[in-house]
């Protein structure tokens, strides 16, 4: 059956990539679509049978390499974590699959766009499935490249090339910290077995070694260089320039692998190597120092971006740096809960972007879209349960996964969770400002698009609000039926030996005993950005510009993103351009092609034209340099010692 | 001359009369098996010329056939003897492995060169009866320098090809540039063979013997001096001048360029494969002692024709005198192998030949179908875009340049291989090395004229590819690709015919 569910979509990949031509558009959409389908149903299966019935394995597919002492598997590391990852991953990419249908009607390359989403989700199978580090890595960089491919889908396009390119550099200096910390791993351990290094990672707990000139913590240098990776993979602070941009690809990859489940492979890798990460609180303590700032610097950033998909782009980053925080602050379950609701949340909340793009023919401008609240009423109502569920509504997905976050954050009582408690709740605050002011300037007020544009908007067809409804479905009871088995009373049960949590870690207890002015915080935070939004932009809506006036560095220093872009531009794109020139002409025209090719290649021209002009076409000449070749034998036997012997 | 196996047969069989006959006609016959192939050459190349004189210029089409008849029954001849080394005329011809299988490929490159070449004689209104009885007498005359092994033998073979081969090479007298050839390659032989003369002279008279193994035994007591290494000089002037290795290559270009095409496609094949076994079998049975002296000289010619080759092919455009070039190169490559002077090298030297034959015959059918219907052309740049007009033929070429060029895994690329590996193993690592990177810059000319078949805009079609052509080039593209797959045949029989020479 696992081999099904992660086989499924590769097999769709190859059928699309290949003969989609030949299959047409429509066959290749619907065939790709079944197949995921399938292998989401059979994921629900999986996460019964390992969740409730505990059927933990490992399913061994094929040896792989053999090298020395390393010897890797191609296998399914079948448990808990495994199975919630199977459930997010099929589930979201299934309604993905199908809602592209509809939204990739009109392009021509849609077999090659089906290709690409199913080869994505058999990469990210490959991932949440790998039973050692190199499987992972694989899963890990196929998702990079799935995503690659699909941020420069549109290739006519310089933005999505840019941006394609973009995401992939950045991920490159996150995989560098990954990779090396899988080859510490494997010089600590001599394994990159999971088994093997959780069995022996407590007997390395407080050793040493060299790293870089100078004695360091084996645990802490090797989780952080894997953290490393997973800031780049799930657009952590410093390394999460290229999300944002990411949004040049079609919103439906938006909304998988922006949204539901490449960007939270850092998290859920984190919680794999939960006994790596457990035994060194450095480490954790950096995870939750870079997690809560993430949430909170992408919020204030989301609350000024006047793209949609920006807007939900930013809000991706800050959810994925409250997850952070909670695998900071040792509630593994916690974080994971919160992967899981915030996937249905926030892939209704793209999806639903795209609907609103889709019905405006490609308008992603705030500024130009208000009113469509009855033009595209079922999108509206999606969108608003979207909305509720992120800024964590009473009973809605968000409430349960993010409060216990924030709870999570206060109980831990060191300095870092303390910093990680009140940065959170005020990204909270800006949550809910920055997820309704969306709803308000794209729903209500009057319409600032243009008359054509608003009598040509329509609602989406029915083979994209289906898989909204499903995802609106999840985004409202999500919370409420698995907060139990995730984070309550059947959390032991439920997660088994998937996650590890060191014996003083009482983190799940824990929240239960916070002041009841810190449970309440969040929910305050949500009617106090609920009713900042309603003011700036329904009351009165001169409010924004008015404080953009006034506060006009800080609202530039937000709009322009911290001038994140432009400071990397000058840190390291320029010098590497200019260092790129040099090497290239300098280096490369003038001293190498100089020397090498080129003036090789010139000289051996000469030679030619001077051997050429040997050949004269007179006897003599010809009859001439024999002789003078014999004379030249003859002279150097007799002079330069040919007779040595 | 007396076979040495009369003198020594016993005579006590005249007691049945009959026994006496089938004796004295049999026996006669059996001792001169081993050189029946020659002499059914001869027999039937006169033969043939009868026929042609009396029957006139319309017999021209069976004399080809019947000639190439010969050829093969001379082949056939030599696949029936066995694999003794035999001594016949007081040890001034010997056949033994070495002699059959080079014999072989010698035979084989004149039948081709005949078979490839009647449709350019018809179209060109040369069909003439002489030229295959001339071939036939060339080939008998590299099948006797092939088994010489007395100096006096070697030139006398030599001799017979060499007049054969100028009668040839001014084969269409009417054309100024035949005749330009012939005349060229006519004076320079002769200056030539008087080097060779004089250096057969000196080393006569320092050893005081003609015949190699006389030499050989001599050299062991007594040694070398300068007077018969004046002598050495001389003769591998003279051979060097045959297998056109720098510096007594200049008639190459012009003689293949000049002389018409079919007769260029055979002298770039049989007649270097037998002068290149008689260098071999000089060198190696006659000079065995002195090894050390006359490996200077083959480095330094091998080098010489290595680089020129290859420099000097890159600023042609006729692709005959391209190949001329070429055949320069690869006969530098070929005494690679000479020089390391063991049984390795000459094994290298054999597969070299071998395969180096194969491919050339197959570009030379390529070249006699750059036909279009207003005649032959000859510039590099006329097969562009072949590989739209005609594609089998420009994969084919393509792959025969890739292979002349050295690449893996292509026939051409072991044919370096065995050579430069023996000059490894008998220690000659610059040689080795300057023919690598000889051979990168060879490779450019040979890749110039895939990229002008794949990449250049196509230029005119060619007239279609006459059958024997085709069939020409299909078999050596076969063998050229796939000799990776099974390269056991050659290399074992050339193994054993290089362990006869030791």
């Amino acid at each position: 059956m696992y081999s099904a569910i992660v086989f499924l979509p590769l097999l769709a990949a190859l059928a699309a990539g290949f003969f989609g031509r030949r299959l047409g558009a429509r066959a290749s959409g619907i065939l790709t679509s079944a197949a995921v389908l399938l292998a989401a149903l059979l994921s629900w299966v999986a996460f019964y049978q390992v969740g409730i019935g505990g059927q933990t394995g490992r399913v061994e597919v094929a040896p792989w390499l053999v090298s020395g002492e390393l010897a890797v598997s191609w296998a399914f590391r079948i448990d808990t974590l495994t199975a919630v990852m199977l459930v997010v991953v099929n589930t979201v990419s299934s309604l993905v699959h199908i809602y592209s249908i509809g939204y990739m009607e009109h392009d021509p390359h849609q077999p090659r766009f089906f290709a690409y989403l199913s080869l994505f989700t058999f990469a990210m199978l490959m991932l949440v499935t790998s039973d050692n580090l190199l499987q992972m890595f694989f899963g890990w960089e196929g998702v990079g490249l799935a995503s690659y491919l699909l941020i420069g889908f549109w290739y006519r396009k310089p933005e999505a090339n840019a941006a394609a390119m973009k995401a992939f550099l950045v991920n490159r200096v996150g995989d560098f910290g990954f990779a090396l910390g899988i080859f510490a791993i494997f010089f600590v351990f001599g394994s990159i077995q999971f088994e093997t290094i959780f069995a022996a990672a407590p007997g390395q707990a407080g050793k040493t070694f060299m790293f870089l000139g100078s004695e360091a913590d084996v645990l802490t240098v090797i989780c952080l260089l894997l953290f490393m990776g997973a800031m780049g993979k799930s657009a952590q602070f410093l390394l999460h320039t290229w999300l944002p941009d990411a949004m040049e690809g079609p919103t439906p990859v938006s909304a998988l692998i922006h949204a539901a489940t490449m960007v939270t492979a850092g998290v859920f890798m984190v919680a794999r190597l939960s006994p790596l990460f457990e035994l060194s609180n450095t480490a954790l303590a950096f995870v939750t120092l870079v997690g809560a700032t993430t949430a909170f610097f992408a919020a204030t950033i989301g609350l000024v971006q006047n793209d949609i998909k920006r807007v939900v782009a930013y809000s991706t980053c800050s959810q994925l740096g409250y997850m952070f925080v909670a695998m900071g602050v040792g509630a593994y379950s916690i974080g994971i809960f919160h992967l899981f609701t915030h996937a249905f949340f926030k892939a209704l909340l793209f999806l639903g972007s795209g609907s609103v793009i889709h019905a405006l023919h490609d308008e992603q401008d705030l500024r130009k879209m208000g009113g469509l609240r009855k033009v595209i009423p079922t999108t509206w109502i999606l969108m608003l349960i979207g909305t509720l569920a992120l800024t964590g509504f009473p009973l809605t997905a968000g409430f349960y996964s993010k409060d216990a976050i924030i709870e999570a954050a206060f109980a831990a009582h060191t300095g870092v969770a303390t910093y990680a408690f009140i940065l959170t709740v005020s990204a909270a605050l800006m949550t809910a400002f920055y997820s309704w002011r969306l709803i308000f300037l794209a729903f209500h007020g009057k319409p600032r698009a243009s008359k054509k544009a608003m009598n040509a908007a329509h609602e989406s067809p029915p083979v994209m609000l289906v898989p909204l409804i499903v995802l609106a479905v999840g985004s409202l009871a999500a919370g409420y039926f698995f907060k139990d088995l995730f984070i309550g009373a059947g959390a032991d049960a439920f997660w088994g030996t998937a996650l590890f949590t060191g014996p003083d870690n009482h983190m799940l207890e824990a929240i239960h005993h916070v002041p009841w002015a810190v449970a309440a915080a969040p929910v305050i935070m949500m009617a106090l950005g609920f009713a900042t939004a309603w003011i700036f932009y329904i009351a009165v809506p001169e409010t924004p510009s008015l404080i953009a006036r006034t506060f006009e560095p800080i609202y530039m220093f937000l709009l322009n993103k911290w001038y994140f872009d432009e400071l990397y531009d000058f840190l390291f794109v320029k010098p590497a351009m200019r260092l790129g020139r040099i090497l290239w002409k300098v280096g490369d025209g003038t001293v190498i092609d100089g020397l090498g090719p080129d003036g090789v290649a010139a000289r051996v021209i000469d030679v030619t034209n001077r051997v050429v002009r040997i050949q004269t076409g007179y006897v003599y000449h010809y009859a001439f340099a024999m002789l003078i070749g014999v004379a030249l034998l003859i002279t150097y036997f007799m002079f330069a010692g040919g007779l040595a012997r | 001359m007396d076979p040495e196996v009369v003198e020594t047969a016993p005579d006590s069989a005249a007691a049945d009369p009959v026994e006496a006959v089938v004796e004295a006609v049999a026996e006669p016959l059996f001792a001169y098996a081993p050189i029946m192939p020659e002499i059914v050459l001869a027999v039937g190349a006169m033969a043939l010329l009868m026929l042609g004189v009396f029957r006139s210029e319309r017999s021209a089409e069976p004399i080809m056939w019947l000639s190439i008849l010969l050829l093969a029954i001379a082949a056939l001849l030599i696949l029936a003897q066995g694999n003794e080394t035999r001594l016949l005329f007081e040890g001034t011809v010997i056949v033994d492995p070495f002699a059959r299988l080079l014999k072989l490929l010698s035979l084989l490159g004149s039948a081709v060169a005949i078979f490839m070449s009647f449709d350019y004689l018809r179209e060109a209104r040369i069909m003439k009866f002489e030229l295959p009885i001339l071939i036939v007498l060339a080939t008998l005359g590299m099948l006797m320098m092939i088994s010489a092994n007395d100096l006096i033998a070697l030139y006398l073979g030599l001799e017979l090809q060499s007049l054969s081969l100028y009668v040839i090479a001014a084969f269409r007298r009417d054309a100024i540039r035949s005749s330009e050839a012939g005349l060229k390659y006519f004076v320079l032989g002769a200056l030539s063979s008087g080097m060779l003369l004089y250096g057969c002279s000196l080393i006569y008279g320092f050893t005081g013997s003609t015949e190699f193994i006389r030499i050989a035994q001599a050299l062991e007591s007594g040694g070398a001096n300068l007077g018969l290494i004046f002598g050495i000089v001389f003769f591998i002037a003279g051979l060097a001048f045959k297998v056109s290795a720098v510096p007594f290559h200049m008639w190459t270009p012009d003689v293949y360029e000049g002389a018409p095409t079919p007769v260029t496609a055979f002298f770039a094949a049989a007649p270097k494969v037998a002068a290149m076994a008689m260098f071999v079998r000089a060198m190696l049975t006659a000079f065995p002692a002195i090894t050390a002296e006359w490996q200077q000289i083959i480095v330094f010619i091998s080098i010489a024709s290595m680089l020129l080759g290859a420099f000097a092919a890159i600023a042609q455009t006729n692709i005959k005198r391209l190949m001329a070039y070429s055949s320069i190169g690869h006969m530098g490559f070929a005494l690679v192998g000479l020089a390391a002077g063991t049984a390795e090298g000459a094994q290298g030297v054999i597969v070299y030949l071998a395969i180096y034959l194969v491919m050339n015959l197959g570009v030379f059918a390529c070249i006699l179908a750059m036909r279009r219907s207003d005649g032959m052309v000859e510039d590099i740049n006329e097969l562009a875009g072949l590989s739209s007009n005609n594609p089998l033929m420009a994969f084919l070429l393509a792959m025969l340049m890739f292979s002349l060029a050295g690449i893996p895994p292509l026939a051409g690329f072991f044919a370096k291989f065995y050579v430069f590996l023996a000059a490894i193993q008998a220690g000659l690592y610059p040689l080795a090395v300057i023919g690598v990177l000889a051979s990168v810059v060879g490779a450019y000319y040979y890749l110039r004229i895939i990229k002008i078949m794949y990449f250049d805009s196509p230029a005119e079609r060619f007239d279609p590819m006459p059958m024997a052509l085709k069939s020409v080039l299909g078999v050596s593209g076969i063998i050229v690709i796939f000799f990776v797959a099974y390269p056991a045949p050659l290399v074992d029989a050339a193994e054993v015919a290089a362990k006869s020479l030791f």
